[in-house]
């Protein structure tokens, strides 16, 4: 992600955008020509698809469906980020802590979280909370590690600094750890994003009877490409949208990094 | 330069009588762990500033010359012995009136380099125009006024270590302690940030420890220059360069300048091959 | 976080230098007995509902009896083909994808945030639509696996490229070496640890997807009979299962992070 910082200049600052467009035609293109050779069944065209997304935005029940997931959605990434945040600054402030948490997190990271779900529904019942957990259980676990590995890494001339200043710990937190582990953490933040929002689909798609996940198992099921593909791009646009905001505000907590 | 200056009743003048700080005994050992011995890093070691000289500490690696540093400043306690700043004693806080600057760039990325510069006085709460001011100073006289809105990544490593001094300065510090703060620069640059401290020291009228594994810097800037020995630093001498108190780089053209460094490099060669023995 | 105990020089490897198991680890392995122990008393005691969570140790002996029977093993092989398979694709093409990236810094640029948001959208959505491509058997799911973990392969494969010092580079050329001999004899040992670190996660994200795939498309294998003791109640066997992959994705995992541990270790010496 470094080439583009030095692409500071107002002239270029559209580029990025712009290739970014680029490339998503070419994708839509290619897209296009794989519908042509494997057929509307396997894959339906850009066109189907758009047609039958711009359908479902407009059709009465999917507001409701939409503000269903989003409202799980939101739940989840606020226990992801704020809950991660605290722990992983715990974690990497106290060093043993971290080291004998961190393989186990590490291990969590790493299981098919899935297949943990028959415990979580025997735990939440059917409904939002088991969305929610789901969604959070995916997007803690990044945002912790990325925290803290952020604080564990912080330059130790930082600290001795802030010695030095005779700060005080609280002060040093706020005014030194805070802003110098701002862009790594945010980095978690985008991971976290990503997973709570995949963790809160899936939940959707077993717990729910309403919600977007649900609408795209009940395609599966009914076995509606269109309908399939259609949610698809949507769930991209909104997680490419999202990135995007993510990633430019990332770029400027970079700034002089 | 008024904003700059110490407190009126210190003393300018080297070896004054007063004692800036004072070292008795120290040692400081680290303890092992279940699988690493003790390392016993410094001392036992005496050592004793007057108020407004500028002392250097000269040695081979690993002799403990940061250490030392630590141990004075309140950054590290000693394992044994006394530490003492303006009479009173040094514990585990880094003492008012003390300030420190690092080798490494301790310059904070994320803030512009007036904001840097700031950084100390807005955590003591002082007024914001009184910031304004002395910060501006302290950027002036450190040559960065026309950086002020930048921020660090945009500068060299010389002017990055001139503002992590400039941050030390506004806090008006008394004992000023120099961490072989030009070790990552250039030699040319080196000189000429040499000059720049002398001239602080004589405008602010602080003690001074310079620590530097340069010997040409230490005979050049310092009054006096201890020669630390192989790890477990002590002093092995101290060399008075008896330099006036207006001076610059461009002693090094004076016999005595040759003198002294040969001295200095004949006391530390021989540790010098002893450190290099003890990390082969 | 702080080295204010240690003198310069010594790095924290150095303590590791002895015994296998640090103090971390047997306090961890003290926590970890622990909440079973508590988890056990909870179950046996009621605290917790008996039908939803049983006591870890039943769950223990669920999963030695399943191995034991052997009726499982036909489905563990074919979680573990289709594992493999997706792995190995996902490694090629995910290789591929990081070199291209490298050459590339334009193409790199425009999808960055495409990449970025590649893992919020559920991969497995697709599975109907492979269906119809490949049929009704393995390969979808493996088609999912790949899709799952090449981008990860792809993403550190490019990070190691980028961690190569330039001044490595001119040493090849002053060598004059060929192209494709700078890239085998210097690139790829160089970067070795980071592209390790991607295979890592290749196999990882590569079990993922075809256990969660299985569990809720599939007909057989490891995720499907997962799912299938649970859609019938039969928890010691559901438990026991999940038992088993715990211990065996934890196991994988550890012996992977270890040996990329090492190769960090070697070519950074030994200082993180």
């Amino acid at each position: 992600m470094n080439a583009t910082t030095l692409d500071a200049s107002p002239a270029t600052a559209w580029r990025a955008p712009l290739e970014t467009a680029a490339l998503i035609a070419v994708l839509v293109l290619l897209w296009h020509l794989l519908h042509l050779v494997v057929g509307g069944d396997a894959l339906p065209s850009p066109l189907a698809a758009s047609r039958r997304l711009l359908r479902l935005l407009a059709s009465p029940d999917f507001a409701a469906n939409a503000g269903e997931t989003m409202r799980a959605f939101g739940y989840a990434l606020l226990i992801s980020w704020i809950g991660g945040l605290g722990l992983g600054m715990l974690l990497g402030a106290h060093r043993l802590t971290g080291d004998v948490f961190e393989p186990v997190l590490v291990t969590l990271y790493a299981i098919p979280k899935i297949t943990l779900y028959p415990v979580i529904l025997l735990l939440f019942g059917l409904g939002i909370s088991a969305k929610v957990a789901f969604g959070a259980l995916h997007g803690i676990i990044p945002v912790v590690l990325f925290t803290m590995t952020a604080v564990r890494n912080i330059r130790p001339v930082y600290l001795r600094s802030a010695l030095a200043l005779r700060l005080t710990p609280a002060a040093t937190a706020r005014y030194v750890i805070l802003p110098a582990t701002l862009p790594e953490i945010f980095s978690g933040f985008r991971v976290g994003f990503a997973l709570t929002l995949l963790g809160t689909l899936i939940g959707e798609m077993f717990a729910s009877q309403r919600g977007i996940g649900y609408m795209i198992v009940h395609a599966m099921q009914n076995n509606e490409p269109q309908t399939i593909v259609a949610l698809a791009l949507l769930l991209v646009a909104f997680a490419t949208l999202a990135s995007s905001l993510l990633l430019a505000v990332d770029r400027r907590l970079r700034h002089a990094a | 330069m008024p904003h700059l200056a110490a407190p009126p009743d210190a003393e300018a003048t080297a070896g004054a009588g007063r004692l800036a700080a004072r070292l008795a005994g120290v040692s400081r050992v680290y303890a092992g762990t279940g699988r690493q011995p003790p390392v016993h890093a410094l001392g036992p070691l005496d050592l004793e500033l007057s108020q407004g000289e500028f002392f250097a500490v000269v040695g081979p690696s690993g002799c403990g010359k940061s250490t030392l540093l630590d141990v004075l400043a309140g950054l590290s306690p000693p394992t044994s012995g006394t530490v003492e700043f303006e009479g009173r004693p040094v514990t585990d806080r880094v003492p008012e009136g003390v300030g420190v600057v690092f080798q490494d760039d301790a310059s904070f990325h994320w803030l512009t380099v007036r904001d840097n510069a700031a950084f100390g006085l807005r955590r003591q709460g002082v007024s914001e125009r009184e910031i304004a001011e002395r910060v501006d100073h302290a950027i002036t006289f450190m040559g960065l006024k026309a950086f002020a809105a930048a921020y660090p990544a945009q500068l060299s490593g010389g002017m990055r270590q001139r503002l992590c001094i400039a941050r030390t300065l506004v806090l008006r510090p008394r004992l000023l302690l120099l961490d072989e703060p030009f070790g990552a620069l250039d030699q040319q640059t080196r000189l000429l940030m040499g000059d720049e401290v002398l001239r602080l020291w004589r405008d602010t009228g602080a003690t001074v420890l310079l620590i530097t594994h340069a010997l040409d810097e230490a005979t050049m800037l310092a009054d006096r220059v201890g020669v630390m020995s192989a790890r477990p630093g002590h002093f092995i001498d101290v060399v008075t360069t008896g330099w006036p108190r207006e001076r610059d780089s461009t002693i090094v053209a004076r016999p005595e300048f040759g003198e002294v460094t040969a001295r200095l490099w004949l006391h530390l060669r021989a540790e010098s091959m002893k450190a290099m023995s003890m990390t082969a | 976080m702080s080295r204010k105990g240690r003198p310069k020089g010594e790095c924290r490897s150095a303590q590791h230098a002895g015994s296998p198991v640090t103090r971390a680890g047997w306090i961890r392995l003290g926590v970890v007995a622990l909440c079973v122990a508590a988890l056990e008393v909870a179950c046996r005691l009621r605290w917790i509902d008996p039908v939803s969570v049983i006591p870890p140790s039943r769950m223990a002996l669920g999963a030695w009896s399943l191995l034991a029977s052997g009726e499982y093993s036909q489905d563990i092989l074919l979680t573990l083909e289709n594992v493999a398979m997706a792995f190995g694709i996902a490694l090629v093409l995910g290789f591929a994808g990081g070199v291209l990236l490298h050459r590339m810094p334009r193409l790199r640029r425009a999808a960055d945030p495409l990449l970025a948001s590649y893992y919020a959208v559920p991969t497995f959505i697709f599975y109907p639509l492979f269906i119809v491509l490949f049929g009704l058997n393995r390969w979808p799911l493996v088609a999912i696996g790949v899709l799952f973990a090449m981008v990860a392969m792809a993403l550190n494969t490019l990070n190691g490229f980028e961690r190569v010092p330039a001044a490595l580079h001119k040493t090849a050329r002053v060598m004059g070496l060929s192209p494709v001999q700078e890239t085998f004899l210097v690139t790829l040992p160089a970067c070795a640890p980071y592209i390790f670190t991607g295979v890592k996660l290749a196999v990882v994200y590569a079990f993922i997807a075809v256990i969660a795939g299985e569990f809720v498309l599939s007909g057989a294998g490891f995720g499907f009979k997962i799912a299938f003791a649970y859609n019938n109640f039969d928890n010691p066997t559901m438990y026991g299962l999940m038992l088993l992959l715990l211990l065996a994705v934890g196991f994988v995992n550890w012996a992977l992070t270890a040996w990329e541990r090492r190769l960090h270790e070697r070519s950074a010496g030994g200082c993180p």
